[in-house]
């Protein structure tokens, strides 16, 4: 199936987010096609965070809504809410692995809590989990004793535990080498395409966007509104607003730097 | 899962291909497995251990295992975790694993989950009781060790601060004073107040029955001003005070504060220790002054309301009762308690782990060792105090 045709999994529309009267970001609406990777992009301190907030259910909205399999997430019960939140896996920024916990424990937790599975399936799927991250032989450890790369990878495995329908990803690659972050961008490739899960990005590596993001949307911190709609390529290639070019431009220049000068098709 | 959300998004007449199942034949020489039906792991459809089953049932002279998977309706990692679990036997057996039957995804996740089988350095598993028990002593002989060494290097440093020649911060010395000082009157007030008025109100009890009323004073005098009020207000104090200075100091920890501060090379004593224990030494001594009152206070409500005693007759017997002497002890006592509460605090939010639970367990045990050692000093001046005749 090709993938303009892909049916709408998450549908924002008109959302307005703020901290007490302080407005962070308006008259944000976007669709997030089945199977794609959605990127927030943006600068620092624009909202991006924020809006995976409200998209995640830890931050109301003032106004719009977020609808998904065409239910508002903001518009049920409580108890719905945090029903639809188990089709939602998260891996936060730092990876918020609850730290008395071994790594394994952290993945199996879900489980136990939302399945009623036996201990024997648990911990088959916590080890395939884990197998997928590449972080098997670290079951026992506790988080506190993982490298940054490594606890971005449980987070991950966490997330995955209940074969969540949505991937949401807090600055995946913040912190973590170049090699790291390529190998983690590759993973997140690896587990959409095998999972079929959609998956929405919040970062402002652009290197990893480029690499993985089929659409996205640029968030304007002056503005307080998004201002370009598309994937990381297109607003390179295309997108003629100012802060949109001064954030890609960078990229660009190292896209360059990399190739030798090849990019663009010059000699 | 791909297929999962097909089925939920696309297709709504879906048939219902109903619970997993597997079932096996032997087909030229090589194991078939024909699976079909919902593998969906949250409503069960796992198979664990069927992979022992399948391979070492009737799998002796086979040499590849394939798969018929016609009749799968949706899946997620149940499936694969089936899968996984078949491909890792028959991996063990020689068997040639032939995935080119199953979905396109699931192939590329197994691939995923043998890939990334990197090696991860994992602490060896010292778990013999006999080397526990002398780790534990090992590690008991170095925390005393480790506590006298902090000790004497925080008399060091109090000394040398005193001289005012340390790189503390004069804010920070007057934030824990205020904490430990002012901010720390009601819970003292409370605490010596009803501990005064407890003494006072077992005293009428006992010597109203031989007509000593008045010497309840005697009784309230002495004990607070000589025991209770430095004890309660050591306890009060390794409570409220001792306590947070370890969560304080164990969450700066975790929060890589304290490394920050050794990188730059502040010297943790003089910019987070010295301040704490001079603050709490100091006021220990004041509080004390105060809870005497209060304590003393508290005798003299209960004595006047039980005992028709006149707060003068009451205020002239303790005046008689109680010998500078006695005030002295208890004041020393009391610069004491506040040193080893801030002391341990202190040690303890150092030694504290990097995690939220150790933060909880370095304010537990900064309260416990502070309350249980504030008793036990208190002991070891009574004992001694005995011995000398005082």
């Amino acid at each position: 199936m090709a993938r303009q045709t892909q049916p709408i999994r998450l549908e924002v529309s008109d959302l307005t987010l703020a901290y007490g009267s302080n407005v962070i970001q308006r008259n944000v609406s976007f669709n997030v096609a089945r199977g794609s990777i959605f990127a927030v992009m943006g600068g620092s301190g624009c909202g991006k965070s924020t809006l995976l907030k409200s998209l995640i259910g830890l931050l109301r909205p003032v106004t719009g809504s977020v609808q998904f399999a065409g239910e508002n997430y903001w518009g049920v019960s409580a108890e719905r809410r945090s029903e639809i939140g188990r089709e939602f896996g998260v891996l936060f920024q730092s990876g918020g692995l609850w730290s008395s916990l071994s790594v394994a424990e952290n993945v199996a937790l879900p489980l136990r809590m939302f399945t009623s599975l036996n201990e024997a399936s648990i911990n088959m799927l916590v080890r395939l989990k884990l197998a997928l991250v590449g972080l098997g032989p670290a079951a026992d450890v506790m988080p506190a004793d993982l490298s940054g790369g490594m606890r971005k990878r449980a987070g991950l495995a966490r997330a995955l535990a209940l074969d969540p329908e949505i991937l949401f990803f807090d600055e995946p690659s913040g912190g973590l080498d170049p090699i790291t972050s390529k190998r983690l961008d590759d993973l997140i490739l690896d587990l959409r395409d095998g999972l079929g899960a959609t998956i929405i990005l919040v970062s402002h590596e652009l290197p990893s966007l480029l690499s993985i993001a089929d659409a996205g949307i640029f968030l304007d911190a002056d503005t307080r509104q998004p201002v370009a709609h598309g994937s990381p390529r297109e607003l390179l290639e295309t997108c003629d607003h100012p802060t949109v070019r001064a954030f890609m431009n960078r990229e660009r220049m190292t896209t360059v730097e990399n190739t030798g000068g090849h990019q663009d098709g010059r000699k | 899962m791909q297929d999962r959300h097909k089925e939920v998004s696309e297709n709504s007449q879906t048939e219902n291909l109903g619970a997993h199942r597997w079932t096996m034949h032997r087909e030229n020489g090589q194991v078939v497995v024909v699976i079909s039906g919902d593998w969906i792991a949250r409503e069960g459809g796992m198979s664990v251990g069927a992979a022992d089953h399948i391979l070492g049932h009737d799998a002796d002279t086979a040499e590849k295992i394939s798969f018929d998977v016609k009749d799968v309706g949706r899946w997620d990692s149940g499936l694969i975790a089936f899968l996984w679990e078949l491909r890792s036997g028959a991996a063990v057996r020689d068997m040639v694993f032939d995935d080119a039957a199953l979905p396109a995804s699931a192939r590329r996740l197994l691939a995923l989950a043998s890939a990334n089988e990197i090696d991860v350095a994992v602490p060896a598993d010292n778990s013999s009781l006999s080397h526990q028990l002398g780790g534990w002593v090992i590690g008991l002989g170095g925390k005393i060790f480790g506590g006298i060494e902090f000790f004497g290097d925080v008399l060091l440093g109090s000394v040398v601060g005193l001289r005012g020649q340390l790189k503390m911060r004069a804010v920070d010395l007057l934030d824990c004073i205020l904490d430990a000082g002012s901010l720390a009157l009601p819970i003292v007030t409370i605490v010596n107040f009803l501990v005064g008025g407890i003494l006072a109100f077992v005293g009428a009890v006992q010597l109203s029955r031989f007509g000593a009323e008045i010497f309840v004073a005697n009784l309230v005098g002495i004990a607070v001003v000589r025991e209770m009020a430095a004890v309660m207000t050591g306890i009060v104090m390794a409570g409220r005070t001792g306590g947070a200075y370890a969560a304080h100091i164990a969450t700066m920890q975790s929060n890589e504060e304290i490394d920050a501060l050794n990188v730059i090379g502040i010297p943790v004593r003089d910019y987070l220790i010295l301040p704490r224990v001079l603050a709490l030494t100091a006021m220990m001594p004041l509080l004390y002054l105060y809870g005497c009152a209060i304590g003393i206070l508290g005798g003299l409500t209960v004595a006047v309301g039980m005992l028709d005693l006149t707060p003068t007759a009451f205020f002239e017997q303790i005046r008689l009762a109680i010998s500078g002497s006695q005030f002295l002890f208890g004041f020393g006592k009391s610069i004491v308690f506040g040193a080893l509460v801030a002391i341990v605090g202190c040690r303890i939010g150092l030694q504290a782990g990097r995690s939220a639970a150790d933060v909880g367990r370095a304010a537990t045990s900064a309260v416990v060792i502070g309350i249980v050692g504030v008793i036990a000093v208190d002991a070891i001046f009574a004992i001694c105090a005995n011995a000398v005749g005082f």
